[in-house]
């Protein structure tokens, strides 16, 4: 073979390029002739055609939007609706002097100047003719002072339109979310046709998951107009399919109950009927106004809820992690008796601190000089720590991993809630996935009191808890019990069955120490079992490590009160035969049983009492 | 031995022939775009509803794309062409980064936030991707072989299909037919052109599967506006109404009732041709085609006496992209193209196309005006 081809031949290139370059000529007259023949056929063939269509009446199609549906709770009570509200709206080429008007107007109404100078921006890109509003939400008075005046303001209307509300507030914001105007962002990515005239989108919570069947569906009517755009006739019409009414199974008023017990606090409680995995409570405090979202919030205000330390718009049920802290022991202790690593007679000796073989580090029991001799169930009233340090150690880490996995630690509940954290449930492989280093044994040991890397979210520890008092048969929570149209009833989320295999006798034995944390004279939570005609299983905990609070802004002066522990407290009743489940998280509340039971206690009490009565 | 440019024998006895001269200003090019530029002003004014705002904030994008114009005719093509791989390079690398923050953000992202302005890689790689092709070939004997087209190709595809991905259809093909414009000039043979157009056609299933929903939307409606007259239809429908309405004069400056009366979306940016068309009807439509074509016509002649092969395959695959993107959105506005996103050049309001495009001809004038010697 020739190896010529690394010689380059100029004067052939300079007569392919030549070549090449009238080929292209060519092509590109041959396109630009395939336009003008386009152009053609519309300017001349279609002309008349197009201008009948353009001309003085024209016909234009213009979206009817549908009405969002309404939002109830289990009860009926509303927790989103669609409200008249009145806006203030210029047409610029109606009014003889803009700028004249705007201030008389701004005069009247007491206007500030930073929502005139947000109307002028959005005037300018708009249309002369187009109606633009400068206030939003008009009070009475405002409505009032401008109904007089305005035979003195050609041009200037007030507009009705449907605006989202939520009468419930800070209360629901965090189950119910908001809705909010669409971004750019979000407009590529949906159906055009369907949102063509909505102004609003659910951005989170259940405005935000159940999004297409609160929207409806758009209809669309043909309508002849002149040239001033002015109606003249319907021709056809498309009537738009109203969104769907969704029925929560939360309950407001226990909602509210739980909310209020909170105090002053910052945390979390969650409430699910165990039958059938629905959310009766799901309070994160602080919550936040959800309403100046809908109308557009302003900066400052906004600036001021995403740097406030309480963090109000963190939802606290659904994603924030904290170690289980003591709360994970009734599950421990249940895999130490499924995995035949305990027995319910044997005790042991608490002297007050743990050491691994070997190891001259000692791991302390929250009570100095121990508990003396400790069985499984004074294990769990008394909330022994030493008993479960020895317990973790002979399951090993394996062990309370897959056991723990089962009641749903480490993994997303599936509720129907968008941005759940599926928290943290360590194991060897994710240690070196994820730190590339082995397990240590001291690891195991503080994972059996709920310290170290295991992290759960509030609605983890009620699904668990749930999951437990329901015998093992895995409860997945939901928000929604019923979607209903104009048509027909949907059910809610599907839930799938799943049942972990658990013996009856260790149940039992659980179930009757943890009954002994409320009813026995030394359990923890023995506070809440005054005036009640059932019993309540439970657990308290305290967590010692800073969840969330540990990206919080420094503030060195408030640091006390910062590192002071959580307090957390699971639990369900009736024992005997559970129907609620409580997850109560209090943020820097201290100890699980003075502040965190009490909240579980009220929430229990008023359901059982709503509940017998219907 | 000579080292006289070939336009020194031609020079212009005015002061601002002069000027421009030194300035390495392709005096019949400048015309050409610059009357363009003062049209976009025009139909802007009628489109944007008279709004200054708009108008000032092109006067300042088309003030930034002449002077980087006139940088870029300055630099020699040699030291382009010396650093084609470094840019091309450099381009891809910004193109992944933007690929990853937008997945960390979510949804399209297509700028790089440099501090006091946003950059967008995608219209960069627009003249890169063919400065890397032609450099790659320039050193190779033409037309290309096998292997030289099956690395081309895949030069072309890396960039593609990160901007595909980001997702951005329109500046993809654009940067495509770029790399694709490098070499068909190359003298790649017409059968391999043939092969590649039926390969491209047999990949379309799979394009379609990487579609995003609102891309298959617009495809669809493309072949049916009449389907969906309230969603993507829409745009097709009312941009044939305006143009069909304009007839053969057109309705005047300031004339155009669709786009006033809100029938016609996105009117200043992709859609300003049917503004154009509604207003100056046929025979604009034709003095605008011209016009295009001379500043077509202009670029391949200075592509044609190119000196080397670098510059020659450079120089024409810019004209011929500049081709495409005419093509392309006049295509769409008169529907018989999808809607894909790309604007009529040196005319649609915003976008840093305008910049890249600009850019694009300082190169061809830096080629033009800085000749070492005189072709044999």
């Amino acid at each position: 073979m020739s190896r010529n081809y690394s010689v380059k031949d100029n004067t052939v290139e300079n007569r392919l390029f030549i070549n090449r370059i009238v080929a292209a000529f060519i092509i590109i007259i041959l396109l630009t002739a395939g336009l003008i023949v386009r152009l053609m056929y519309l300017q001349i063939v279609g002309h008349e055609h197009y201008s009948s269509l353009a001309k003085d009446n024209s016909i234009k199609i213009v979206p009817l939007v549908p009405n969002r549906g309404i939002i109830y709770d289990r009860r009926g009570k509303i927790l989103a609706e669609n409200m008249p509200s009145y806006s203030l709206e210029l047409i610029p080429e109606k009014i003889p002097d803009l700028n004249d008007t705007l201030l008389r107007l701004q005069k009247l109404l007491e206007i500030s100047d930073e929502k005139i100078e947000l109307y002028q921006k959005l005037r300018k890109r708009q249309k002369r003719f187009t109606s633009t509003p400068l206030l939003l939400n008009m009070n009475n008075e405002e409505l009032a002072k401008f109904a007089v005046a305005r035979p003195f303001f050609p041009g200037v209307d007030i507009q009705t339109r449907l605006v989202r509300h939520y009468p419930y507030s800070d209360l629901s914001a965090h189950v119910i979310g908001y809705v909010s105007r669409i971004n750019e962002a979000e407009l590529k990515e949906l159906p055009i046709a369907e949102y063509r005239g909505s102004t609003h989108i659910g951005k989170l919570g259940i405005e935000s998951s159940y999004e297409t069947q609160l929207h409806g569906k758009t209809g669309y009517a043909e309508i002849e107009t002149n040239v001033q755009a002015r109606l003249l006739n319907t021709i056809n019409e498309k009537t738009p399919d109203p969104g769907a009414n969704l029925y929560l199974t939360l309950d407001i008023d226990l909602q509210k109950t739980a909310y209020d017990a909170l105090g002053s606090f910052n945390g979390a409680v969650v409430a699910i009927d165990i039958k059938t995995g629905g959310v009766l409570v799901f309070v994160s405090r602080p919550g936040f106004d959800p309403n100046p979202f809908v109308v557009g919030i302003a900066n400052d205000a906004y600036q001021a809820l995403q740097s406030s330390d309480n963090q109000p718009l963190y939802n606290r049920a659904l994603r924030g992690l904290y170690p289980p802290g003591s709360t994970i022991k009734p599950f421990i202790a249940l895999a130490g008796l499924e995995y035949d690593a305990i027995s319910p007679q044997k005790a042991i000796l608490c002297p007050g601190y743990y050491q691994l073989p070997g190891v001259s580090h000692q791991y302390r029991d929250w009570k100095k000089g121990g508990h003396g001799s400790v069985s499984l169930n004074k294990a769990i009233t008394e909330s022994c720590d030493v008993y479960f340090y020895r317990l973790a150690a002979a399951l090993g880490i394996d062990h309370m991993h897959s056991f723990l996995q089962k009641f749903g630690f480490g993994e997303k509940s599936g509720i129907d809630l968008v941005g759940e954290k599926s928290g943290l449930l360590p194991s060897r492989e994710w240690k070196s996935a994820r730190k590339n280093q082995a397990w240590y044994p001291g690891e195991t040991i503080i994972t059996g009191i709920g310290q170290g890397y295991l992290q759960v979210s509030p609605l983890q520890l009620a699904r668990a808890t749930a999951t437990l008092a329901n015998r093992g048969n895995v409860v997945t929570p939901f928000l929604v019990d019923k979607i209903v149209t104009a048509q027909t009833t949907f059910p809610g989320p599907e839930t799938h069955q799943q049942i972990i295999p658990l013996k009856p006798d260790n149940i039992d034995t659980i179930v009757a120490a943890m009954v002994n944390v409320v009813h026995s004279a030394r359990g923890t939570a023995k506070r809440i079992n005054q005036d009640i005609s059932y019993q309540i299983a439970g657990k308290t905990g305290t967590a010692q490590v800073l969840g969330i609070k540990q990206n919080a802004k420094y503030n060195e002066n408030e640091i006390d009160i910062k590192f002071r522990d959580h307090a957390l407290f699971i639990s369900f009743a009736p024992a005997d035969d559970p129907k609620i489940a409580v997850a109560v998280v209090v943020e820097n509340g201290g100890h699980g049983g003075s502040v965190a039971a009490p909240i579980a206690g009220q929430v229990i009490k008023q359901f059982l009492q709503e509940n017998n009565e219907h | 031995m000579n080292t006289e440019t070939r336009s020194e024998q031609f020079q212009p006895p005015s002061l601002l022939g002069n000027l421009l001269r030194k300035l390495h200003i392709d005096i019949p090019l400048f015309i050409g775009l610059f009357l363009t530029s003062l049209l976009s002003f025009a139909i802007l004014y009628s489109a944007g509803s008279q709004d200054m705002d708009i108008l000032s904030r092109q006067a300042a994008r088309i003030g930034l794309a002449f002077l980087l114009m006139t940088v870029l005719a300055h630099i020699d093509p040699y030291q382009l062409k010396r650093y084609s791989v470094v840019l091309f390079g450099l381009g891809i690398i910004l193109l992944v980064a933007v690929l990853i923050m937008g997945q960390i953000g979510k949804g399209a992202q297509r700028w790089l936030d440099i501090g006091f302005f946003r950059f967008q890689p995608s219209e960069m790689i627009k003249i890169t991707t063919p400065m890397m092709i032609a450099w790659y070939l320039a050193d190779h004997p033409l037309p290309p072989k096998v292997k030289q087209l099956f690395i081309a190709t895949i030069l072309i595809f890396v960039p593609t299909l990160l901007i595909a991905k980001q997702p951005d259809l329109g500046t993809a093909l654009l940067v495509a037919s770029s790399g694709a414009g490098v070499l068909f000039f190359a003298g790649l043979s017409w059968r391999f052109l043939l092969a590649i157009s039926a390969t491209l056609a047999a990949l379309t299933p799979i394009l379609w599967h990487y579609m995003r929903g609102y891309q298959r939307d617009r495809v669809l409606t493309f072949f049916n506006p009449e389907a969906d007259p309230l969603g993507r239809g829409y745009h097709i429908i009312q941009s044939k109404i305006a143009i069909g309405s304009g007839g053969i004069y057109g309705k005047g400056w300031l004339g155009s009732t669709q786009s006033e009366l809100d029938f016609l979306p996105e009117s200043s940016t992709d859609f300003i041709f049917a503004v154009f068309a509604e207003e100056f009807g046929l025979f604009g439509c034709l003095g605008l085609l011209i016009l295009y074509l001379l500043i077509i016509v202009r670029c391949l002649y200075i592509a044609s006496q190119a000196q080397d092969t670098y510059s020659r395959l450079l120089a024409s695959s810019l004209a011929f992209t500049f081709f495409v993107y005419v093509f392309v959105n006049i295509g769409m506005v008169i529907g018989i193209l999808p809607v894909v996103g790309v604007p009529l050049p040196l005319i649609s309001y915003g976008g840093t196309s305008i910049v890249t495009l600009l850019a694009g001809f300082g190169i061809l004038m830096s080629i033009h005006t800085h000749k070492k010697f005189l072709p044999i």
